[in-house]
């Protein structure tokens, strides 16, 4: 119907192996970004801005970042919050110490902090497999996370042991800080993780993405093949930190505005781990999806009964927020243990062969 | 040169210097290592059964203990109260099987973990709901438990040993001993161990696999029961007592992920190490509260020379 593929002939390998062999893709993702770039910014107000569309963009960037290293090269990794944290807090010391400093620049150079720390600690991937390295990569998460607290250069030796976004302009433009409205930041942020998204796209789907996934299908197998498994999986752990760093900066920069120790926690962690899952590992639509369904969860929760007339106190909606991702979880791991995106590949599948079923 | 003396000399003349205050300390990352056992024994029992790393362990432990606590104060006497929270934890490991285990079977492993995960957050909500989030005090005195404390004076020094320590230790002895008898001799165990060894030959003569894997998760939660009751008697009940199941972890992966003697080796090395760290290096030179990553620290570097642990089996790779 909609998706009708008649007459779409491929005459050369080149066009085969396009971005979108199927022309109704190129539309959609064009409809998205229509819909991203122009009708929400003209329609959301404050708070749909600060708290489903920017938190969307940056938990999807964080979870790409993961998706690369567990999803791409199969290491599982538990420490995205301290890699997110290593950014943010990077970003905050290179504004500190280089006021002059563009925002964009900081940003960029503070995800290659990130990519250094996690590259030190993806060496341990090189002898430990599964869930050895899962824990291990805890081993980050728990001494960064303290690090952070007890290092009090990190945050300028100031008394609330937090850290504070000064104000930043670029082109006489607040963009981060106090002052900034949240429609600049959206579209900060947004330019961002459409650059990176395309970004990931390339690169996976490239010589480096198909080496990835042959280190995740069977690492031995790889390396008879003549894959460098050093290389790959310290990569791997380059590529995934890099963009999880700059994820963890746009976090504190361009959303909370301060940042304490604290939120770069386990949870935060598993916040972006659920989103890879529920979103379809190895995809990077997924991430997306994830992360809409992530975020808008809890804001669906407490407006549900607030719709129906029923009074549910905040404390309440949190945990039964809590219970009812726990159930989404298992539900959707049942339903489609290839999360979101699978969902997704099936159903247009369905759409380009309507109406015959096979 | 000061640098040196005080990461090399200093310490160790500070335990040399006051024998007493050591002995102290060793009891209690002792103690300590005793309950990072515990919890590490629940995690491994259901490793070895179903491969599933159940993540949910540590929930298990705070659920049990809240349980206990909430029948007690809806007027239950203390006895009865414990084998009410057993048959609570039996319908939580039937649940489970039933809900989450059943339709994956055959998943890969990540997919499981990840579905424990969802376990873990389902019943911090529910837990949550029923029980409120505030803190509470275990029935240590209701259910026997002494506790008083007994007094040493070694080498003219304190040492104070508290009677409820003491019956952790011996309490958990007990429940090793026992796991290991039925581990070992019983028909059940013995179905348990065949499963961890290989599914399809398991099935193949005969054994039921949706029996053992309601049997294993009861008694993951029997064990998480007895580490709630003794760690809920240290520090009280609430689901702060949930981040002892990240120290778990770093045990599981110093002993390795199937071994029962590793699980208890580790949890008794990393308890008495990360207190001793904690102590001696820790306060004075890196300002303190290094036990939320030492663990993990220690494991990692043990695991860099034998990746499968101390008592793990050996992975054999093939391609």
């Amino acid at each position: 119907m909609l998706y009708r593929t008649v007459g779409q002939f491929k005459t050369s390998y080149h066009a085969d192996h396009a971005l979108f062999p199927v022309k109704q893709d190129a539309w959609l993702l064009g409809l998205i970004l229509l819909l991203a770039f122009v009708v929400l910014p003209a329609t959301a107000n404050e708070f749909v801005f600060k708290a489903l569309l920017i938190p969307v963009l940056i938990y999807a960037l964080a979870s790409l970042g993961l998706n690369i290293l567990t999803g791409y090269a199969g290491q599982l990794s538990l420490g995205t919050g301290a890699f997110m944290g290593v950014g943010a807090y990077a970003c905050y010391k290179l504004i500190t110490i280089f006021p002059e400093m563009n925002i964009v620049v900081a940003i960029a150079l503070s995800g290659f902090f990130s990519a250094a720390v996690g590259m030190a600690f993806g060496l341990p991937s090189l002898r430990i497999k599964g869930f050895y390295l899962a824990i291990a990569t805890l081993a980050a998460q728990f001494f960064l996370v303290w690090l952070f607290e007890k290092w009090a250069w990190l945050y300028n030796y100031n008394s609330s042991g937090a850290i504070q976004v000064p104000t930043l302009t670029m082109f006489g433009i607040p963009v981060v800080g106090p002052n900034a409205t949240a429609i600049v930041q959206y579209y900060f942020v947004l330019v961002v993780v459409c650059l990176i998204t395309w970004f990931s796209i390339n690169i996976t789907r490239g010589r480096i993405g198909r080496i990835w996934k042959a280190v995740r299908d069977m690492d031995i197998a790889a390396e008879l093949v003549g894959i460098n498994l050093m290389k790959a999986k310290l990569s791997a752990f380059a590529v995934s930190s890099y963009i999880v760093g700059i994820a963890g900066a746009l976090f504190v920069f361009l959303w909370r505005g301060a940042a304490e120790p604290v939120l770069f926690d386990i949870q935060l962690s598993f916040r972006v781990l659920f989103i890879v899952i529920i979103g379809g590992m190895g995809s990077i639509l997924g991430n997306y999806l994830g992360a809409i369904l992530i975020v808008a969860l809890p804001v669906i929760i407490s407006a549900v009964p607030r719709a129906f007339g029923l009074p549910i106190g905040s404390a309440m909606a949190e945990h039964l927020n809590t219970m009812i991702v726990g159930a989404t979880i298992i539900g959707f791991l049942i339903l489609e243990p290839h999360g979101l995106a699978r969902l997704w590949a099936i159903a247009r599948e369905k759409l380009i062969i309507w109406p015959f079923p096979h | 040169m000061e640098f040196l003396n005080s990461i090399f000399v200093k310490p160790f003349a500070d335990m040399v210097g006051a024998p007493d205050f050591l002995l102290q300390v060793l009891w209690e990352g002792l103690v300590a290592g005793v309950l990072y056992a515990l919890i590490a024994l629940g995690f491994v029992l259901i490793y070895k059964s179903s491969r599933i790393f159940n993540f949910a362990q540590g929930i298990m432990v705070v659920f049990a203990a809240l349980t206990l606590v909430g029948f007690h104060e809806k007027g239950v006497p203390a006895l009865l109260a414990v084998p009410l929270t057993l048959l609570v934890m039996f319908i939580l490991a039937v649940a489970i099987e039933r809900a989450v285990l059943r339709p994956l079977v055959n998943q890969p492993d990540l997919i499981l973990f990840m579905a424990t995960i969802g376990i873990t957050l389902f019943l911090i909500g529910f837990g949550e709901i029923i029980f409120g989030g505030e803190n509470k005090v275990m029935i240590t005195e209701q259910l026997y438990i002494p506790t008083g404390s007994f007094e040493f004076e070694p080498f003219g020094g304190f040492v104070s040993i508290e009677q409820k320590d003491l019956t952790a230790v011996i309490g958990a002895v007990l429940l090793v001993v026992g796991l290991l008898v039925f581990l070992n001799r019983s028909k059940m165990g013995r179905a348990i161990r065949a499963l961890g060894d290989d599914h399809q030959a398991a099935l193949s003569v005969g054994i039921s696999l949706s029996t053992i894997w309601v049997l294993v998760w009861f008694i993951a939660g029997v064990i998480a029961l007895a580490t709630g009751i003794v760690w809920g008697a240290r520090a009280g009940v609430s689901f702060a007592l949930e981040v002892i199941a990240f120290k778990a972890l770093p045990v599981l992966m110093l002993g390795g992920l199937e071994s029962v003697l590793g699980a208890i080796v580790g949890g008794l090395a990393i308890g008495v190490l990360e207190k001793l760290f904690e102590i001696y290096w820790g306060q004075p030179l890196l300002g303190g509260n290094t036990e939320t990553w030492f663990a993990f620290v220690l494991a990692l570097v043990v695991l860099l020379f034998r990746p499968q642990g101390l008592f793990g089996e050996k992975i054999i790779e093939r391609v």
